[in-house]
């Protein structure tokens, strides 16, 4: 079944963090001069005052907005992740998470789908250099309904955090009662095949392929995992344990991100074999969306595929190290 | 400020003292910085001691004036006034550096009250201190931040960066004093002599200051008055965010570590300790040590 069509998340971040200023005083957005694309431009039309330009100078936007938390703001930089952590990372490590300040980093134009820019504004490797900084939680909403919640439970909550936000619409997964819990990861199919975790708009497709895999006789668990740090330990290992084979699939490298966490999770509480699927150690290109997809192995289809011809090529002997999932098997 | 404003003769002891006290931590925790903290002394005695409306006592006071000491390597300098200053016991003063101390080799504003920041990485400090002059004018507060630079560390283009955006939003509620002393750690080759070539030639980074629009005004950095009037003046430029261009000696007040960049964070041996505080004078703290 087609899931809705919905919105970017860089839109749903314009809306909410517009609406919370509303009431919360407290709330600047600062912005790198992305404003029309990373949806800050809506919040200067609301809330000229606290819109907070501070030109193209990513390491001084995010010192600034250390400083402007100390004073009680609630500083939410607006950026693209490529130049507010690849860029900024000094001030983001010193200025912002060893002091532990309430800064809030809204990654807009994460991943793979930044709209033809290639290579230089790809970041694949932004959630595995944050999630590496103590006290920074780490976030990556699936569509807008969680989006939304996800912001809100930001702000509200202390300390920093970063956001991943996406460029391009994507469809809604969660239904309008859905509750966001930070830290907690969401199940969103059960099956005892293999379990699939994933994060952010991969989510979707993830969830996507397992509705294929399901019609060629492959039963697959789904869970989401929209805060990655801190993670959701048990949840990741309730959700290993009924399979016994996990594959971690990201719009990110493969290298220290989702699955990374993932794979740290299980050989420290339940080691199974897990699989990594993302990009690989690579970096990315210009194309249209649906090539880029296919080309990185993201899309719905290609996800389908690489889980099963895994699952086939596994070495038998390797479900040894896995009794009770190799007897579900 | 404390009720009675000291004047300059008890100021400048109180510099006396800071170095003595700053030398004398680095030789015992046989690591840290010299040169930077001895330039930065008369100054920052003037800042905490005349200019900065603090509250020891009450160092999360919201109304306070901040200080960022930007060059963050210079910090017993600083962790020294602020003892002196009764922010803590000066005792304390000998943990500097050590496993589980209060006073690390930079400034760790989560682990010690009445540092506004934590710095280190060089640059950084000025551009949280852009933020919180920001956030004083947005919230309609009267404080003034004042910023502690080094001439090298205006190498960083972060300061650049934050100097742009200072000045677009008319921050004359903050004061950057640059601390510049000629010399870095190790900095360019000067063909031909045991120095190093400054950081910045002649009159180039007080023009810097200027060419972005900054109020820039230049005083002795080791005459405390001249300190205290220029800061008292900085304090009061309107409209647009203020330098301070303080020419200072690295190494300031032994003979034998003035205008000398190995002693950027050289650790005395006994013997120069002994010599050191011979010279910054206090028979009795020469005894004691």
């Amino acid at each position: 079944m087609a899931l809705p069509a919905g919105k970017a998340l860089r839109v749903v971040f314009g809306e909410t963090v517009t609406e919370l200023a509303d009431r919360d005083p407290r709330i600047v957005v600062l912005d790198g001069d992305g404003g029309p694309s990373t949806g800050a431009a809506m919040f200067e039309a609301a809330h000229p005052d606290r819109f907070l330009q501070m030109g193209i100078a990513e390491q001084n936007m995010l010192g600034v907005a250390a400083g402007l938390a100390t004073v009680g703001f609630v500083p939410v930089v607006s950026g693209f992740a490529c130049f507010v952590v690849g860029r900024a990372f000094d001030s983001i490590r010193v200025l912002i998470a060893q002091p532990r300040l309430n800064v809030k980093i809204a990654a807009g134009y994460t991943g793979l789908l930044t709209g033809r820019t290639g290579k230089t504004h790809q970041m694949f490797d932004d959630i595995a250099i944050m999630r590496s900084l103590p006290d920074v939680s780490v976030l990556a909403p699936a569509d807008e309904v969680e989006a939304a919640q996800a912001i809100r439970a930001m702000i509200a909550a202390d300390g920093p955090f970063y956001l991943q936000l996406t460029r391009e619409a994507s469809p809604v997964l969660f239904p309008a009662g859905y509750r966001f819990e930070l830290g907690r990861a969401v199940r969103l199919r059960d099956g005892c095949d293999v379990t699939l975790v994933s994060t952010g708009v991969q989510s979707v497709r993830v969830h996507e392929a397992a509705e294929i895999l399901a019609r060629r006789g492959v039963a697959a668990t789904v869970l989401h995992v929209p805060t990655i740090k801190p993670i959701d330990t048990d949840s990741i290992v309730a959700a290993a344990q009924e399979s016994g084979l996990v594959v971690t699939v990201e719009e990110q490298s493969v290298l220290g991100g989702l699955g990374g966490a993932v794979a740290e999770v299980l050989s420290g509480h339940y080691p199974v074999p897990v699989k990594r699927l993302g990009i690989q150690d690579t970096y990315g290109e210009s194309g249209a969306n649906d090539a880029l997809l296919d080309k990185y192995r993201l899309s719905a289809r290609v996800v389908a595929e690489d889980v099963e011809t895994w699952l086939r090529q596994r070495p038998a002997g390797q479900l040894l190290t896995h009794p009770e999932g190799a007897g579900k098997r | 400020m404390s009720e009675i404003t000291p004047g300059i003769p008890e100021l400048e002891a109180k510099a006396r003292q800071l170095r003595r006290e700053t030398v004398k931590a680095i030789a015992r925790a046989k690591a840290g910085h010299l040169g930077g903290p001895l330039s930065a002394a008369d100054i920052l005695t003037a800042l905490y001691f005349r200019v900065l409306d603090i509250r020891p006592d009450q160092p999360d006071w919201p109304d306070r004036d901040r200080f960022i000491l930007s060059k963050g390597h210079s910090c017993i300098a600083l962790y020294v006034v602020l003892a002196l200053r009764g922010y803590f016991p000066l005792a304390e003063v000998a943990t500097f550096d050590q496993i589980d101390s209060r006073l690390q080799g930079h400034p760790d504003m989560t682990a010690l009250p009445g540092l506004d920041m934590s710095s280190g990485s060089l640059g950084l400090g000025f551009s949280a201190g852009v933020g919180v002059a920001l956030g004083a004018k947005l919230a309609r507060r009267t404080f003034k931040t004042f910023v502690m630079v080094g001439d090298g560390e205006c190498n960083e283009g972060i300061i650049w960066e934050g100097a742009h955006v200072a000045h677009r939003y008319g921050l004359d509620n903050l004061i950057v004093i640059v601390d510049q002393n000629r010399l870095q750690q190790f900095g360019w080759r000067l063909d031909g002599a045991g120095q190093r070539r400054p950081p910045y030639d002649g009159d180039e980074l007080r023009d810097r200051w200027a060419s972005f629009g900054w109020a820039v005004s230049e005083v002795d950095g080791h005459d405390i008055a001249a300190v205290v009037a220029a800061l008292e003046q900085a304090r009061a430029v309107a409209g647009r965010p203020a330098a301070l261009i303080a020419h200072t000696v690295k190494g300031k007040g032994v003979s034998f570590m003035e205008d000398d960049f190995r002693w950027h964070a050289r650790v005395p041996t006994d013997e120069e300790l002994a010599a050191a505080l011979a010279e910054l004078g206090d028979p009795a703290q020469v005894v004691e040590a």
